[in-house]
């Protein structure tokens, strides 16, 4: 017990020291890795309070993509940091910014501590209902049964937040190939891991989604997964980005949305009420919506990383 | 038997936390990027790779053992790639003295 305690001890001074690191960071690039380290350890809280698809995800997201997002922002503003330190925002300013976050901090802790003891849960109501769908991991069924709306939704979120970055192409490149031309050196390390990992990989992420109907894992992370495969190749110069005018790129951003609208739409007739399952085939349904999903993020995430279109098409 | 497992799980991980710290003060004290490289190779190869081995007695089922052996050689592959490019990133942005 005591060991457990000193181990989560240390585990919130962590969390918060590095969360403190890369606020007070001078540069972007440290605060960058501050932050991707911050989402590991955020992981291993998750883990510690038994939340273990909130862990992966975190892991996947906070501690993977989102950190190479911010790397590769942080390489493009690297011309302009210089100037961006240059003018450094008055006191009034400052104090103003403080008082903000600090009043957002304060708010949050109010609220949370106000909450009643117990917190209020639906829980139970899960664990009772969870045979209905026929999954034996209770995330995934939240997530794709009771409140399917809400996960329909995110995914319309993450290809509206490709859409902004695609918009921000200029003209001469639109309908262009996102990102650099990775050159391929044969010999290099980089292409050796990318001829390595990527088998390993997918079956890596095939398996975190198999077993998401039962246990932790999901559509999400393995998502995460697969578009990181992708990118490794993109990155050691194996394969080009493609053009983002391509029919099959736009077709497959929204293959799960699509099918998530279609089976939700079908709903309506067979089970009686939108995004509801006709009784014995929620499985199966749900896994249909997953796979699809799956693919839908991993092409999703992967031209997030790569960035507006950037090069015209033969290039 | 099983005091002798113990005893083993005591010693691996103890020397594998050794590795790793060792690994964690060359980190900090050595005075450039390929000796640092060094230090840290040393921490996840050998740290981790004890760590491993100590708690595989401890696994319920072969399944898990192959899990933790393919976690340790993952870690293994993406240590030696990184470190590989970051020397070579340090290698030819430094003019040869």
């Amino acid at each position: 017990m005591t060991m457990a305690m000193l181990l989560d001890g240390c585990l919130v001074l962590l969390i918060l020291g590095i969360a403190a690191w890369t606020v007070l960071a001078r540069n972007t690039f440290p605060a960058v890795a501050g932050y991707a380290v911050y989402g590991l350890l955020l992981a291993l809280a998750w883990v510690r309070l038994a939340a273990i698809d909130a862990a992966l995800t975190e892991a996947a997201i906070g501690g993977g993509l989102t950190g190479v997002l911010l790397i590769r922002a942080t390489v493009r503003l690297r011309s302009t940091e210089a100037r961006a330190h240059a003018e450094r925002p008055g006191p009034l300013f400052r104090i103003f910014a403080a008082l903000l976050a600090a009043a957002c901090a304060g708010l949050l802790a109010v609220v949370f501590l106000g909450l009643p003891d117990p917190a209020p849960t639906l829980a139970p109501m899960v664990a009772e209902n969870l045979s209905v769908t026929g999954l034996g991991n209770a995330v995934t069924a939240v997530l794709l049964a009771f409140r399917a709306i809400d996960t329909l939704l995110e995914a319309v979120v993450l290809v509206f937040a490709l859409i902004a970055v695609w918009s921000l192409a200029p003209n001469r490149h639109w309908g262009g190939r996102p990102g650099p031309r990775y050159t391929l050196d044969p010999d290099a390390m980089l292409a050796y891991l990318g001829r390595l990992l990527p088998p390993l990989g997918i079956i890596v992420a095939i398996y975190v989604f198999w077993v998401g109907a039962d246990l932790p894992g999901g559509k999400f992370q393995a998502g995460t997964l697969l578009s990181a495969m992708w990118l490794l190749t993109i990155i050691a110069g194996l394969q080009d980005s493609p053009p983002v005018s391509r029919r099959w790129v736009r077709g497959l951003l929204v293959l799960g949305t699509v099918v998530f609208l279609a089976i939700g739409f079908a709903g309506w007739p067979l089970a009686g009420f939108f995004l509801a399952y006709p009784e014995d085939y929620a499985k199966p349904l749900i896994l249909l919506i997953e796979a699809a999903s799956m693919i839908s993020i991993a092409v999703t995430l992967g031209l997030l990383v790569l960035g507006p279109p950037a090069r015209s098409n033969d290039s | 038997m099983n005091l002798l497992l113990d005893l083993w799980t005591v010693a691996a991980v103890v020397a594998g936390v050794f590795f790793f710290l060792a690994g964690t003060v060359g980190l900090l004290r050595f005075p450039d990027t390929l000796t640092r490289l060094h230090a840290l190779t040393k921490a996840d190869n050998l740290g981790l790779g004890l760590v491993v081995l100590g708690l595989l007695p401890r696994v319920g089922s072969l399944l898990d053992a192959l899990k933790l052996l393919c976690v340790w050689l993952l870690v293994l592959l993406a240590g030696a790639c990184a470190s590989q490019l970051i020397a070579r990133h340090v290698k030819r942005s430094q003019p040869p003295t």
